[in-house]
């Protein structure tokens, strides 16, 4: 099977390339960039990408398919739908599932299941800890050689600071990364909002912000301990990037991510009790948006993902404190870092960075460039056309976002994987 | 710059009219201004033979109560009985909630046995917009909806009754200062006194307490904070006290209920701080002993039990102008 992408600018943030080049892909692979055809090369499909960007297909570093276990919410096929749509050719999924993705069989399980041509690369971040409970150890290796490409907690704490400290050896020991979020739980659980005037006002019990920040300098003290690699998940305020970005300059080596919708919003967001404005980390204040917003161009922040949740209605049709937690977000990763660029005047070669090479890197896998011989995984979006966020749009069997209504730039003409045409925008 | 648009404040219409109340907040002046003048003649009504009013014949009021109450929801009753509305009450916690039937559903199959008003109570910060909203959304916006204390967020009845309290003693809102005194975080009262009170131009309004019972950003209420009560009633016209919940002594928020009363109970010593005009109020039910002393509870700056009466009349003035009679 071959296909020729042909009159789009090429955009492949890994090697700077920013021109007007077609794209030539052969059994699945890129085998060539430019104007000039390849040798042998017969094209049976060609797609035509005049106006558009052609980039490499996107890089999610947190979207939940709610498979194991919550298949009312969603199922692997339409998540992967959603993926596609969304030009995602590439995901990790947090260990939250119902069992949580704590054994090797499990994760074997999924990743055979997500085995189909038009579904994105699934790799599953393994539990840490059993069961999530923060008490014992998880078989790593094994997890690992399962396909695990990280470990984590989802949005678990460890409490115990010495099965913490442990793991995180542990991990160092064969060298697996571990993404961990920074939340105190003492002064996290009771909450639901940030702590902050809107908080006092709605009478909603606030979070902190030293609910990062105090979980973060365990981490980052445990990480100089024990030369874990350590990438703090949804990163929330201004003073946790501080943190982060001092650690870093004293040789800790950490990378964070933040979610784009804490790009766009803050607590303000939350308006009349909106519960889809619920999620974990808070939305917080204002400036802690802009310090994220910059934190994002500068790469401060190394990446942004989607922090994909789908809810059912049920789940949000509820008081605010009592409505589930998580947005819908798989589609909305594009739309969303295409505004935020536009905004802050950010090139698109760093903006498209942000959500392709950056978080391959920070996945530890060859994909998000658009090299010879890698795998064709392609996102071709139209920068110009509108993507209107209503429920009928949406994939996603989660049509749970605040952002519903609104009118966002870019939407996608195509997706492949693995050279094959996931998507088809145009049909 | 922002990316969303917040929806109209849920409790006006497109006119700016009186649909719902939810909040004290973010209602107009002169419409707080017209609800105290509605009450007035209502209270007249009470020192009647029969204390009756025709205005709210052949409407249904649904008490909601998702969380106990006693004293609030018979007060309502009375308020609607007394404008001649049928009164159905219904202690939710004990019945549909505890059968797994969600709050939209309760709502629904109470909007279907023709119901012209919900009073609703619920343990949830918000819960009273999300039935506001849902009604909009399914048709239903023709029943009104009374928030009678959602969470820690707005109990604006009892706001709106402490308004007409403050008026009948001392007329002119723009000359006053006024402290409200004790568990600011855990209460809705304070919450609604305070926008009531800002709105209706109050020059200054301060909160005392403990650190622990404070949340943070209380000051983008347009309040002064102050630790010390000494200092913060000195010279007040007007000192409301918050009721203390004895489960607060569980938490690490407060060590003792004496150390409490000693810091922050009100005493007639302490009172003697204020204006000598000065009047105390109290939401109730009071703990003796905890957050004011009997002496200031039963002496002659109290208007406590006044604050009760007029509160019936001035949930009939709700009723009767959400039901545009």
């Amino acid at each position: 099977m071959s296909t020729h992408i042909r009159g789009g600018r090429l955009i492949d943030p890994a090697s700077g390339t920013d021109q007007r080049a077609d794209l030539f892909i052969a059994d699945g692979k890129i085998v060539g960039v430019g104007d000039t055809v390849p040798a042998g090369f017969k094209a049976r499909t060609t797609l035509d990408a005049t106006g558009c960007i052609v980039c490499p297909g996107l890089i999610d570093l947190a979207a939940r398919l709610r498979e194991p276990g919550f298949e009312y919410k969603a199922t692997l096929e339409s998540e992967m739908a959603a993926a596609a749509a969304g030009g995602v050719t590439r995901l990790a999924c947090p260990p939250d599932t119902d069992p949580v993705l704590d054994e090797p069989g499990l994760v074997e399980m999924l990743t055979h299941r997500a085995r189909l041509p038009e579904f994105a690369h699934v790799h599953p971040v393994g539990a840490l800890t059993v069961q999530l409970a923060g008490k014992k150890l998880t078989e790593m290796a094994e997890l690992s050689e399962a396909g695990c490409v990280a470990f984590g907690q989802a949005n678990q704490a460890i409490v115990d600071t010495q099965v913490l400290l442990h793991a995180m050896n542990y991990a160092a020991t064969f060298g697996f990364p571990v993404w961990l979020q920074a939340q105190d739980p003492f002064l996290a659980q009771p909450g639901i909002a940030h702590d902050g005037g809107i908080a006092a006002r709605l009478g909603l019990t606030g979070i902190p912000v030293a609910a990062e920040t105090i979980a973060l300098a365990t981490l980052l003290q445990l990480a100089r301990e024990t030369g874990v690699r350590l990438h703090v998940t949804r990163i929330s305020s201004a003073a946790g990037l501080d943190m982060i970005t001092a650690a870093r300059a004293a040789g800790i080596a950490v990378t964070c991510d933040t979610a784009v919708h804490y790009l766009h919003l803050c607590d303000h967001d939350i308006g009349y009790f909106n519960p889809h404005a619920r999620l974990d980390p808070p939305l917080r204040a204002q400036r802690d948006r802009d310090a994220l917003r910059n934190g994002l161009a500068s790469g401060a922040i190394t990446a942004v993902c989607s922090d994909h949740t789908p809810v059912d209605d049920d789940g949000k049709q509820k008081p605010f404190s009592e409505a589930e937690i998580g947005a819908t977000g798989l589609e909305l990763l594009l739309p969303l870092t295409l505004k935020w660029a536009q905004e802050m005047q950010v090139p698109l070669l760093t903006a498209l960075a942000r959500i392709t090479s950056d978080p391959a890197r920070i996945m530890g896998v060859a994909a998000g460039r658009l090299d010879i011989g890698l795998p064709a995984d392609i996102c071709v979006f139209d920068p110009t056309a509108d993507f209107h966020v209503t429920r009928n749009n949406l994939k996603s069997q989660g049509k749970n976002t605040p952002l519903l209504g609104l009118t966002l730039p870019g939407r996608v003409r195509y997706t492949l994987i693995d050279g094959h045409l996931a998507y088809d925008g145009t049909s | 710059m922002t990316l969303l648009r917040i929806n109209r404040n849920p409790q006006l219409n497109s006119h700016g009219e009186l649909t719902h109340l939810l909040s004290t907040e973010g209602l107009p002046q002169d419409v707080l201004t017209r609800i105290l003048d509605t009450a007035a003649p209502f209270a007249a009504v009470a020192e009647r033979e029969v204390k009756k009013v025709p205005l709210l014949r052949g409407k249904s009021v649904f008490n909601l109560f998702f969380e106990n109450s006693t004293r609030t929801r018979t007060t309502f009753e009375i308020a609607a009985k007394r404008l001649s509305a049928d009164v159905i009450n219904l202690n939710i916690n004990t019945s549909s909630a505890s059968k797994g039937e969600t709050l939209l559903d309760t709502t629904d199959n109470l909007a279907a046995m023709q119901a012209d008003m919900f009073v609703v109570r619920h343990a949830a910060s918000g819960a009273p917009y999300l039935i506001a909203q849902h009604l909009a959304a399914t048709g239903k916006d023709h029943i009104h909806i009374i928030n009678a204390g959602d969470g820690r967020h707005a109990h604006p009845t009892q706001g709106l009754l402490d308004m007409y309290t403050i008026r009948h003693y001392k007329q002119d809102f723009t000359q006053l200062t006024v402290a409200i005194v004790g568990d600011v975080l855990h209460s809705r009262v304070a919450r609604s006194q305070i926008h009531a009170l800002t709105t209706l131009g109050v020059p200054e309004v301060r909160v005392i307490a403990p650190k622990t019972l404070l949340p943070s950003g209380i000051e983008r209420l347009g309040v002064q904070v102050f630790n010390d009560m000494k200092e913060g009633l000195r010279g007040v016209d007007v000192v409301m006290m918050l009721r203390l919940q004895n489960e607060r002594m569980q938490g690490a928020l407060l060590p003792s209920a004496q150390e409490y009363f000693k810091s922050y109970g009100l005493t007639m010593d302490k009172l003697a701080l204020a204006k000598p005009d000065a009047i105390v109020m109290h939401p109730g039910p009071m703990n003796r002993g905890v957050e004011i002393e009997s002496a200031v509870a039963d002496g002659t700056q109290a208007v406590i039990l006044p604050q009760v009466t007029f509160g019936i009349a001035v949930r009939m003035a709700v009723m009767a102008m959400l039901a545009g009679a």
